[in-house]
């Protein structure tokens, strides 16, 4: 099975014959069987050949490269090989024409809501919460433009993230969020989270013929993937914020895991790793999909939204964002 | 040759055609999912590493049919399971159909390694009227505007297309 790579300390990536290895500055070298990499993200600061890059190009592995403080900063792509262009102007008509617009706009943040009231329906006295985000939601379907949309979504969001106080007993507090930088434990841990589903999004959607750069929520102007976004709003709530929740309601974070100061607070080497381990046991865990019929992974379910987004660019079925059903 | 201006149909596109006309034309828009399959990669296997004696192998003509293993007297095509022969049989003819335009005689092999079980081919009148009959079907099929519906078959959950047929919601 595939599994993607994760490098914290520095070092070299080389390709030896028909097999890569990693040799850290400090220690022994690891060798790593092509064929089982999916992904590899760099933390740590790591040199690189183009002997190696070559070699990933040509085995389709995208490399992810997070800065110091463990913020997504970009992907190494090999050349693009799913290419269709009738789907691209599909979906830049999708983008141009208001209404189809809107309509996959309003899909990603239903499907993000929904998520999140799933998550608080969980616990205890988070109902005035899950009243707010259900207001939201329904202005969200009469929202004539994607800023009006954006707004609910955003006082949603603000509901959610409340909640958290909630949820998490006290054990953190958080009052708002903060994104650049973080400034308290949980504003790390989200920021942390999401750039980890940001690039598992943009790996599934590279699987397959979308364009990353075109998108409906946000605005393909972004100067990111953005298509990548909107696809994370759905699964941030299922993926991130589920591992949030354990990781403080289960002690298990301590001081060191977090590297932090007046005006920041980053996750240390310690604290990313058992997110990514977290994070990672996640991925692979596998629900019985009810359409179906097989059991796939959550990793999976990415795909599985980036199929139906095609879908419904070939007007072939009208897409309708995941709701986990389990 | 003229043929080759106005007939820019591949090997695969006729196979599809008696598979599925969904994923003929799924294929045709370059929405391919073959590279997420497992079983299209052992199939590439079983090509590759089949007959390592044979020199004249994945030979492109015009640009556009390939042809597993050329021969003085036949051509072959190795496929990895007999289960879709139909599919296969045609693939093959259509080769044959092509190569004749072309003004060259040849017979047709399939090879199936795996089961040790080969299968002569042979281009008749008969089978000429059917491939060019095949030609019309797998141009109609490109010409919609949007994919045929989704069409339950014995089959499809090894198909390399089924999560993508049969998400929905």
């Amino acid at each position: 099975m595939q599994k993607d790579l994760y490098i914290f300390s520095s070092g070299t990536i080389k390709r030896k014959e028909n097999t890569i290895y990693f040799e850290p500055k400090e220690g022994e070298k690891k060798y790593f069987p092509i064929e089982n990499i999916s992904a590899i993200h760099l933390f740590g600061e790591v040199d690189i050949n183009t002997k190696a890059l070559n070699f990933f190009a040509q085995n389709n592995i995208i490399i992810h490269v997070y800065n110091y403080y463990g913020y997504y900063s970009g992907s190494y792509i090999p050349r693009e090989k799913n290419v269709s262009g009738e789907l691209l102007v599909k979906q830049v008509e999708h983008y141009l024409n208001k209404e189809e617009r809107m309509y996959l706009a309003y899909s990603f943040v239903e499907g993000a809501l929904f998520h999140m009231q799933r998550n608080l329906r969980e616990y205890e006295n988070t109902e005035e919460f899950i009243f707010k985000i259900k207001q939201e939601l329904e202005k969200a379907g009469t929202c004539n433009d994607i800023n009006e949309l954006m707004g609910c979504e955003g006082r949603a969001r603000d509901a959610y993230y409340d909640a958290f106080n909630v949820i998490l007993k006290g054990k953190f507090l958080f009052e708002k969020r903060e994104k650049r930088p973080p400034k308290n434990p949980i504003n790390a841990l989200i920021s942390f989270g999401n750039s980890l589903t940001y690039s598992a999004v943009l790996s599934e959607i590279y699987k397959t013929q979308l364009n990353p750069t075109i998108s409906y929520l946000h605005e393909p102007r972004e100067r990111r993937f953005s298509l990548s976004l909107d696809i994370s709003e759905i699964f941030k709530p299922l993926i991130t914020d589920t591992i949030i929740f354990k990781l403080i309601n289960n002690n298990m974070l301590k001081d060191e895991d977090f590297d932090q100061d007046v005006n920041y607070c980053y996750l240390s080497e310690s604290g990313r790793k058992k997110f990514i381990k977290e994070f990672e046991t996640k991925m692979d865990t596998t629900i019985k999909h009810r359409k179906l019929g097989r059991n796939v992974s959550y990793r999976f379910l990415i795909r599985l939204e980036c199929y139906k987004l095609i879908k419904h660019l070939l007007k072939d079925e009208i897409y309708k964002p995941l709701k986990a059903w389990w | 040759m003229e043929l080759s201006q106005e007939l820019r149909i591949t090997g695969v596109k006729i196979n599809y055609l008696y598979v599925c006309e969904r994923k003929l034309w799924l294929f045709d828009r370059g929405v391919c999912m073959e590279h997420t399959s497992d079983k299209v990669l052992l199939g590439k296997l079983i090509d590759e590493f089949s007959y390592p004696k044979e020199e004249k192998r994945r030979i492109l003509i015009d640009d556009l049919i390939c042809i597993d293993i050329l021969d003085e007297e036949e051509i072959r095509e190795i496929k990895y399971s007999d289960s879709l022969e139909e599919p296969n049989r045609m693939q093959i003819l259509y080769y044959l159909y092509y190569l004749k335009k072309l003004g060259i005689y040849k017979k047709g092999i399939l090879n199936y390694p795996k089961q040790r079980k080969r299968e002569i081919v042979e281009l008749t009148p008969e089978k000429e009227r059917e491939v060019e009959d095949a030609i019309k079907r797998v141009e109609e099929v490109i010409k919609r505007e949007t994919p045929p519906p989704v069409e339950k078959k014995k089959y499809c959950r090894k198909c390399a297309y089924f999560e993508f047929c049969f998400v929905s919601e």
